[in-house]
């Protein structure tokens, strides 16, 4: 037990795929099949099903909006914990209607691993092509495809093939090679958490001892120097530079050049409350004094502190691979909010290209006047604002922005 | 970092995010764990000198060790410390004995809680909900914004990706700031432990029994246990498979009640 108390946190994945192909049915199998739930909890799926007139639903465990249960539909991301012998996971719900990709997107972007369903009948739909296009945009490299619903296709492996080469192809395209197909009954409980004896031509894992497998994302100790200031307090007469270290290890003594602002400052503390910290590593939320010098007076949130090693790119022009989750369409030639780390700026759409459908991945328009819900295209933003970035290969979280209208997210980025 | 420094960072980017947006704010210490722990976050977060008030919304339900913890610590952490009663309510007569749990809620903590922001015009409030206590908190976002009836509209919450938050709201809105939402109630027990975060005594069993969630005093029952220490805590929890709200009445009266309060501005 003390084991898995003293290991990282639940390893987070999250369940995409088109609607209705069962996502929220395998959470609650899984979660069912490894007595995860509470006997309270699921006395009131049963209860609700049973309201509802329906045997016991499993996907009542994830949907908990009156209005999921009554439409069954998921509308919004959940999380769930569970955990095997090996690990504690955490699981993200994302819901499958294109209406909602802005939800799923908002789950997938918190998720170090996915698991792509499949309806084994229906095969590959719409938001199929479109999750796992947008998983590859996100940076969820870790991907396990899951062919559910196999009852319904007499378990034939035949079917089975047809789908994997399908899905193997589509998914190369992109460059995500994943880690397993698994062909499952979520409804039955096949291959979910027990060998399936109707499915005996394959021999693979199951999904539950697959999901052992995945690895934990990785800090980037070893990166790029990377600490964005998020805010300055003033106590007791000393300036911190508050905000928390995105990449590389920051060490007290070390030398710093800040961008956008350009100036060179000495690192002498390095601050986090009851600790004496010597250094900080990739994710760390720490305080930072730095030696006198003129550094200080340029400094506000939105600067980075970088290492001298790996510079990163300085400019007020961005070209970007964008993805649009609103409504309200984008159009050619107006003002956003551009958020990228702690960085605000406004900046103005100077040119929107390569318009794509984000499921098709066929081109709309090469040069278009804008650029609608779910899609994507290749977006020229100039800025109010020199902007400190990086290639988002290079360090994650200088590497992408989100674009904002009227104080809210309508669009994410990525710069490569 | 280990998990637990994970759990941290996430939230003190989080607190910290929040009061940069929003300076007028306030956090909702509800005597309880998980308040007392985003408590200890901020605290951190701000090395030792919080920079804004702390709110009790004080049904006058409360358990008396709840009072003498709040005015102990409030001391101890020198506190900005604001207490608020929807008055006008208790003097109308709204009791547990005269009328059901949900309408007691929301006259004397909704209602309170929509008074108090009236008056101090907070923006922001800090609040210590976590996913993992049920499935509709479950779905919220770490920014979530509230109209000025309270009315939390779920069904087209804003996206919200790579730690980039609402950082506007419309003139009467404002913003509940959920710092806790990735940690599980194991969590916070590990991390009380190791910070050694003090936490009010009906956590520890006495006689057999002890709470394991705490609200207003004629709804919650403590459950059966001989934890008397974190460790004891932690040892059951980690052994247990009942939820943590089983001991909370009003989550049960009907189906989607939760809902319901949350979307009338529930906490």
């Amino acid at each position: 037990m003390e084991d898995m108390i003293q290991k990282k946190e639940g390893l987070k994945f999250v369940v995409v795929g088109h609607v209705d192909h069962g996502k929220s049915t395998l959470i609650g199998r899984l979660l069912y099949d490894t007595n995860s739930l509470p006997p309270d909890k699921m006395e009131e799926v049963k209860r609700a099903s049973e309201a509802d007139g329906s045997t016991t639903e499993f996907a009542f465990v994830m949907d908990h909006l009156e209005e999921e249960r009554k439409e069954r539909v998921t509308i919004d991301t959940a999380q769930i914990w569970f955990r095997t012998e090996k690990r504690e996971y955490v699981i993200i719900d994302a819901p499958g209607h294109k209406q909602f990709l802005k939800n799923m997107i908002t789950g997938s972007s918190q998720a170090e691993a996915a698991l792509l369903l499949i309806d084994a009948q229906e095969g590959l739909r719409e938001q199929t092509h479109r999750h796992a296009y947008m998983l590859s945009l996100l940076g969820v490299k870790q991907v396990m495809v899951i062919i559910n619903k196999m009852d319904l296709m007499d378990f034939s492996q035949e079917r089975f093939n047809e789908l994997q080469d399908s899905i193997l192809k589509r998914l190369g395209e992109f460059g995500i090679e994943p880690l397993r197909v698994i062909p499952i009954s979520a409804q039955m409980g096949d291959n979910v958490a027990r060998a399936s004896e109707n499915m005996s031509w394959y021999d693979g894992k199951t999904l539950l001892d697959s999901l052992d497998e995945l690895q934990a994302a990785v800090k980037a100790d070893d990166g790029a120097v990377r600490f964005p200031v998020q805010d300055i307090y003033d106590q007791d007469g000393e300036k911190i530079l508050v905000g928390r270290m995105a990449s590389g290890t920051l060490k007290k003594g070390q030398e710093v050049i800040f961008h956008p602002c350009g100036k060179t400052a000495k690192i002498e503390k390095i601050k986090m409350f009851g600790k004496d910290p010597q250094q900080a590593t990739a994710g760390e939320s720490i305080g930072v004094v730095l030696e006198d010098g003129i550094a200080m007076k340029a400094m506000k949130r939105g600067e980075v502190a970088c290492g001298v090693d790996v510079s990163p790119n300085v400019g007020n022009r961005l070209v970007a691979q964008v993805f649009w989750m609103s409504g309200e369409p984008c159009e050619a030639g107006e003002e956003l909010e551009l958020k990228c780390a702690t960085a605000q700026v406004t900046c103005q759409v100077k040119k929107i290209s390569d318009r794509m459908n984000s499921s098709s991945l066929e081109v709309i328009e090469g040069a278009a006047d804008e650029l609608r819900d779910t899609e994507v295209a290749k977006l020229t933003l100039q800025a109010s604002d020199y902007l400190c970035t990086d290639a988002f290969e290079v360090v994650e979280e200088t590497g992408r922005f989100v674009l904002m209208k009227d104080g809210d997210t309508v669009a994410g980025g990525v710069l490569h | 970092m280990d998990y637990l420094d994970e759990l941290e960072s996430q939230s003190i980017y989080t607190i910290r995010e929040a009061y940069h947006h929003y300076p007028e704010l306030c956090l909702l210490w509800s005597i309880g764990k998980d308040s007392t722990t985003l408590l200890w976050l901020v605290y951190k977060a701000f090395f030792g000198k919080i920079p804004f008030p702390c709110m009790h919304i004080d049904t006058t339900y409360k358990f008396p060790e709840m009072y003498k913890f709040r005015d102990h610590w409030a001391k101890e952490f020198n506190l900005d410390l604001q207490v608020y009663t929807n008055q006008e309510a208790i003097d109308r007569g709204v009791t547990y004995d005269t009328h059901d749990s949900i309408e007691v809620c929301t006259e004397l903590k909704t209602n309170a809680l929509k008074q108090a922001i009236a008056k101090y015009k907070y923006k922001a409030l800090f609040v210590g909900i976590r996913r993992d206590e049920h499935g509709i908190r479950s779905k919220e976002r770490y920014f979530s914004p509230r109209n000025q009836k309270f009315e939390w509209n779920y069904k087209d919450q804003p996206p919200e990706l790579w730690d980039q938050y609402k950082n506007e709201t419309q003139e009467d809105d404002h913003i509940r700031v959920h710092p806790l939402l990735h940690w599980t109630e194991r969590d916070i027990w590990h991390y009380i432990k190791r910070e050694d975060i003090p936490i009010n005594e009906l956590y520890f069993a006495k006689d057999g029994k002890r709470y394991r969630s705490l609200g207003c005093m004629p709804i919650t029952n403590p459950i059966d246990s001989e934890a008397d220490t974190v460790d004891k805590i932690i040892d059951e929890l980690e052994n247990t498979n009942t939820s943590e709200r089983a001991g909370r009445a009003q989550d049960k009266e009907e189906a989607h009640a939760m809902q319901k309060l949350r979307a009338l501005g529930y906490m």
